[in-house]
């Protein structure tokens, strides 16, 4: 019999190693299209220089940005999955070993203690867990690592029902021309929409995990996706905010029911080191890695 | 235009070079963050001499994740640029009373660094943001490290010998320009016409 709770760790630790060191295959495709796609010399050679260091990255297994990020796990649980609360020590655990193995820049800062020098915080939040419950045998975990710098750009605003949809646009047009030259553009874009003040934030994040060019199964959301997208392109920020290149690679949403008073928008901006892996693991202890 | 500089750059080098132009740099780059900026200016009030001289080299808004070797010798693990608007409030101060040739960060900076460049004779290289092994590789050498123990490792003054380091694209340069500026006007004048068509 396996030890489940020494093999969470195990892979936790190495998804947050293959997430700072190799982008998921999608952005890295992306960012190289750009390259070749972009006229201006301004934002080819950006580009270029994001992709020969994430080449770097990935053949010398080192994270790709010093900024390795503030550590936040998804998983699922399923009912009959052996463990519960030891799946969040083990991710602590993990956490704590990838900081010392990748290495990570330790980046948990507590208000009054400082630097916790392990990328976990004194306080029980860090890093931050989103837990579902699920049907089935299995835990899929996700780890997402995200940068100070994107993460400054964020916004949340609760809007007046009344401006609608439309309204829902201006918002993130306002929060992404905001943004400007200032996250480490081009941008992944993650809009939440309705659920209250703190979940449109968290589904806005959550839409960061969908694959690049995969849009909404509701066809009315991945309409205005693919709107966003182009609209966006349009304010011109350009790779690192030169005004050439790509502003937005791609802008995923999701939509929760919202209370009749309220129309809360979260927007979630993630700089181009769009970072994420993850692995499912069944009761046996057997490890399915997530492609990449 | 691409220009590849050696420091200490000579200030008719510097003229030369316009917005939009992309530098390579070689020589001497130290790092310096808010904390070093700080202490820097205030010993110069004191009337004592920083541990190195700034005169015509790179100064790097950066805090480097260094280690150290099995020789005892400091290397480089990432050192990519931080945001260079932090250093706004007394980045114009430093160059006029350190005279540096580059200074080398990420995001751009304000009016008030743009006419200390222009006066003084120093330029902005924007390097780009998160690629902080692109910018290990150009490092050759760790020369020094002054003030570790006191500010600690992303704060102090690491000296590194470089060769081509860069690209750096120039976003402010002697003759008043600025260009993370013009782009930031470009961005928001777009906005406003998005919005009107939504």
């Amino acid at each position: 019999m396996k030890d489940i709770a020494q093999v969470i760790e195990d892979t936790a630790a190495h998804l947050l190693k293959i997430a700072a060191t190799e982008l998921p295959t999608k952005v890295k495709e992306t960012l190289l299209k750009s390259e070749k796609e972009t006229e201006g010399a301004l934002g080819k050679s950006q580009l270029h220089a994001i992709n020969e260091n994430v080449n770097i990255a990935e053949t010398q297994s080192k994270p790709m940005c010093q900024d390795t990020g503030l550590v936040a796990f998804f998983v699922k649980i399923g009912d009959k999955f052996p463990l519960r609360s030891e799946v969040k020590t083990a991710l602590v655990k993990a956490t704590k070993r990838a900081t010392q193995d990748t290495p990570l820049r330790p980046n948990a800062v507590d208000m009054f203690e400082g630097n916790t020098k392990n990328n976990v915080g004194i306080r029980g939040y860090v890093p931050w867990f989103y837990f579902d419950l699920v049907e089935g045998d299995k835990c899929e975990i996700i780890a997402m690592p995200k940068g100070g710098g994107s993460s400054n750009v964020g916004k949340m605003k609760m809007i007046p029902p009344g401006k609608g949809i439309k309204g829902v646009k201006e918002f993130v047009v306002e929060a992404l021309a905001a943004a400007g030259p200032l996250g480490c553009p081009p941008y992944t874009v993650g809009v939440g929409v309705g659920g209250g003040e703190d979940m449109c934030m968290n589904l806005a994040k959550k839409a960061l995990l969908r694959p690049l060019f995969e849009y909404h199964k509701d066809e009315n959301i991945a309409q205005i996706e693919k709107e966003l997208l182009k609209i966006l392109n349009k304010l011109e920020i350009g790779a690192m905010g030169l005004g050439e290149g790509p502003s937005v690679l791609d802008v995923h949403m999701e939509f929760a029911a919202r209370h009749p008073a309220s129309l809360p928008v979260g927007v979630v901006i993630s700089c181009w080191a769009l970072r994420h892996a993850g692995a499912t693991i069944d009761k046996d202890g057997n490890i399915d890695w997530h492609p990449h | 235009m691409e220009h590849h500089l050696t420091t200490p750059i000579p200030p008719e080098d510097l003229k030369k070079i316009k917005i939009g132009d992309t530098v390579y740099l070689s020589g001497t780059v130290v790092t310096a963050r808010d904390e070093a900026h700080l202490k820097a200016l205030e010993m110069h009030e004191k009337g004592e001499k920083p541990p190195v001289d700034f005169e015509g080299i790179g100064l790097f808004h950066c805090g480097p994740v260094m280690k150290k070797d099995e020789n005892d010798k400091w290397t480089v693990v990432a050192a990519g640029p931080t945001t260079s608007a932090r250093m706004e409030i007394f980045q114009d101060e430093f160059i006029k009373t350190f005279h540096p040739g580059c200074i080398i960060g990420k995001g751009g900076m304000g009016l008030r660094t743009t006419n200390a460049c222009q006066e003084e004779i120093c330029i902005y290289g924007y390097f780009t943001g998160g690629a902080a092994l692109l910018a290990a590789d150009r490092i050759k050498e760790v020369k020094d490290v002054f003030w570790l123990e006191d500010l600690g490792m992303p704060e102090c003054l690491w000296v590194y010998e470089v060769e081509n380091f860069g690209p750096l694209t120039v976003t402010i340069d002697t003759h008043g320009g600025n260009l993370t500026e013009d782009s930031k006007k470009n961005i928001e004048a777009k906005k406003v016409e998005i919005l009107k068509e939504l």
